[in-house]
């Protein structure tokens, strides 16, 4: 089955959740689908879907949801892609959405193609910007133009190609959109939403996965996609032991140390460290670059930082293309030395 | 058991992406390799086969006529049987009408077993699999770290930002592979010998099972593609070679310092 175009309304977001506790994703989702339903002039519909969550409800409010459909089943207690895909479809089916807006992490990247299969319409992956706009972009001669069309734009090519999807014939168009990217708004705590309960039954069957074991990562680790400073390093480092010459710097400039794939390969480093297209996406103020060739992946996942320093010995590698101040040499020498007056400085500014 | 492997031709981008002089992607001067996630999809397949005897593993791949290089490379490794999709009626697909596709092909094998790569390397959409499930309404477990089977059951250990589930689910089933999945197997002189003495099945569009022109290529696309551009490569800043660490040093200290970072 497929929705009609002419029967869709509102933009509507999947507010993720898991344990209970909404992702940050949700909240981001809820800012941009407020801009998109301005230039609508519709609703922002927020879905939330679990077990025992409508307590959340007043939370969704505050980040801008005008209405929240909450699915709540003991089925939906931990994500599975089966129970999770057949609310969401049941959602949309009833409710009929213009837009429908799901994170880009590890759970909505499973539930977007499963749904979006399921329903019929398109789905763009991943996308880091979203606007309201003409399809076809100009007016082209025999070809209809589609005023207020979503307008998804992503990456590709690990970030050397960019594209702007439009999904003109069917509904809802659907997205999912990179973590970090779009800003939350302020919470307003006096805003309220209409809260509705909805809940399309629930079989189990084998498309239902059996849960053996739930095994949280207990880390400590900072979360570098928050970080304003990151001192990276590279396999250019040399050993794990090596890294304390980062850490210093770290610690002096008031930065987080994060790393390349290749030294999560290694073992050097955890991978919640890694930066890059197969680890995290990350737009810090300044991002140090030291002993890291800076391979297209790599790239993909700091580019938009700032202002990028590298260090690294080769003066052919492929970070000094990307950054705004490169330094060929040997970290070894340079580093410690900068920690020192780096501190000096701080020292002085305090 | 026998195991379906879906695999795509992509680009090479980590031996370098050539860029023209224009700031435009250069792809044909980038060499074409076997998806890195469906590449660890497929060693992860011929480990299942080498552990339990009588198992068949099956490749396919929709593309271009050339993408029987990326199959040859899979039957070199151990593959029993390959499937080349190709047809000009499909070219332009998105993930829906690539998922159509595929899952249309797969209709006519038998199969316990559906894995896929994550994601490719050119789109990183991580779509198609999830999609390919859903058209044969089977069950789908993404981003797996781990394979076990159980009998008429997969046990998967299934990666999420901040914790793994390990989760079982009767077959068939669909798994989307992550890099970590694979174990290298390389192609052995007698697997190339064998690979140019095997022959590639071709399908068209006929041979495809329950899927409405509607369905297929860029007619059957519901997403279009309203601008595309490759990103011109951000420009260089500066670079210097200082004579001495201590001259180095002076300098990412005066532009921290200019930018007022300390």
């Amino acid at each position: 089955m497929s929705l009609k175009v002419e029967e869709c309304k509102d933009v509507f977001v999947f507010a993720q959740q898991v344990d209970n506790k909404l992702n940050s994703i949700a909240f981001e989702l809820l800012g941009k689908a407020k801009d998109l339903a301005k230039d609508l002039d519709q609703q922002v519909v927020a879905v939330l879907i679990g077990s025992g969550v409508k307590g959340l409800a007043d939370e969704l409010a505050w980040y801008g949801a005008d209405r929240i459909i909450v699915v709540d089943d003991p089925e939906l207690k931990e994500y599975r892609t089966e129970p999770y895909a057949h609310a969401l479809s049941s959602v949309i089916e009833k409710y009929k959405p213009e837009i429908m807006l799901v994170g880009a992490t590890a759970i909505g990247r499973d539930l977007g193609p499963r749904v979006s299969a399921r329903i019929h319409t398109g789905l763009t992956a991943d996308c880091t910007q979203l606007d309201i706009g003409d399809f076809p972009l100009q007016a082209v001669e025999g070809q209809e133009q589609k005023h207020k069309q979503l307008l998804m734009t992503r990456p590709a090519f690990g970030g050397n190609t960019i594209a702007t999807i439009a999904c003109p014939e069917f509904r809802p168009q659907m997205a999912t959109v990179r973590p970090g990217v779009m800003q939350k708004q302020t919470p307003d705590k006096s805003a309220k939403a209409n809260v509705e309960e909805f809940n399309p039954g629930f079989t189990p069957d084998n498309k239902y996965a059996e849960i053996q074991e739930i095994v949280k990562s207990v880390s400590n680790v900072a979360d570098i996609a928050e970080a304003k400073i990151l001192v990276s390093g590279g396999r250019g480092v040399g050993s794990p032991e090596n890294f304390k010459l980062l850490d210093d710097l770290a610690a002096a400039i008031g930065g987080t140390v994060s790393c390349s794939r290749a030294v999560v390969d290694a073992g050097w480093k955890p991978k919640e460290l890694q930066v890059g297209q197969t680890g995290k996406t990350v737009r810090p103020h300044v991002y140090f670059a030291i002993g890291i060739s800076g391979a297209i992946q790599h790239a993909a996942g700091m580019e938009e930082s700032d202002i990028i320093i590298a260090i690294n010995k080769d003066e052919n590698a492929p970070i000094f293309d990307i950054a705004d101040y490169g330094v060929v040499g040997d970290l070894n020498l340079i580093l410690p030395e900068l920690t020192k007056q780096v501190q000096e400085a701080m020292a002085e500014k305090a | 058991m026998k195991i379906v492997v879906c695999v795509k031709q992509v680009p090479d981008t980590k031996g370098g992406v050539r860029f023209k002089p224009d700031g435009t992607l250069d792809r044909a001067a980038m060499l074409a390799i076997m998806n890195p996630d469906d590449k660890a999809g497929l060693e992860a397949a011929l480990k299942i086969k080498n552990e339990n005897p009588g198992t068949t593993v099956t490749v396919i791949t929709m593309g271009l006529p050339k993408a029987d290089e990326v199959l040859r490379e899979a039957l070199a490794m151990g593959a029993d049987d390959a499937i080349l999709v190709t047809d000009r009626v499909l070219g332009g697909a998105d993930t829906w009408a690539t998922s159509s596709t595929l899952a249309g092909a797969i209709r006519n094998l038998d199969y316990d077993l559906i894995i896929t790569g994550r994601q490719a390397i050119d789109g990183d959409t991580a779509q198609v699999g999830p999609q390919i499930s859903e058209h044969l309404d089977i069950p789908v477990i993404s981003y797996a770290e781990n394979i076990k089977i159980d009998g008429d059951y997969v046990i998967v250990k299934r990666q999420f930002e901040d914790r793994y589930h390990m989760l079982k689910v009767k077959m068939p089933c669909l798994i989307t592979a992550l890099a970590e999945l694979g174990e290298d197997m390389y192609m052995t002189p007698g697997g190339i010998f064998d690979a140019y003495q095997t022959e590639v099945t071709v399908w068209g569009r006929k041979d495809l099972k329950d899927v409405p022109d509607t369905d297929l290529g860029l007619a059957g696309s519901p997403t279009k593609i309203a601008k595309a551009s490759d990103r011109v490569a951000k420009g260089a800043g500066e670079k210097v070679t200082p004579d001495t660490p201590k001259d180095a040093v002076a300098y990412i200290v005066g532009k921290l310092s200019e930018k007022h970072v300390i």
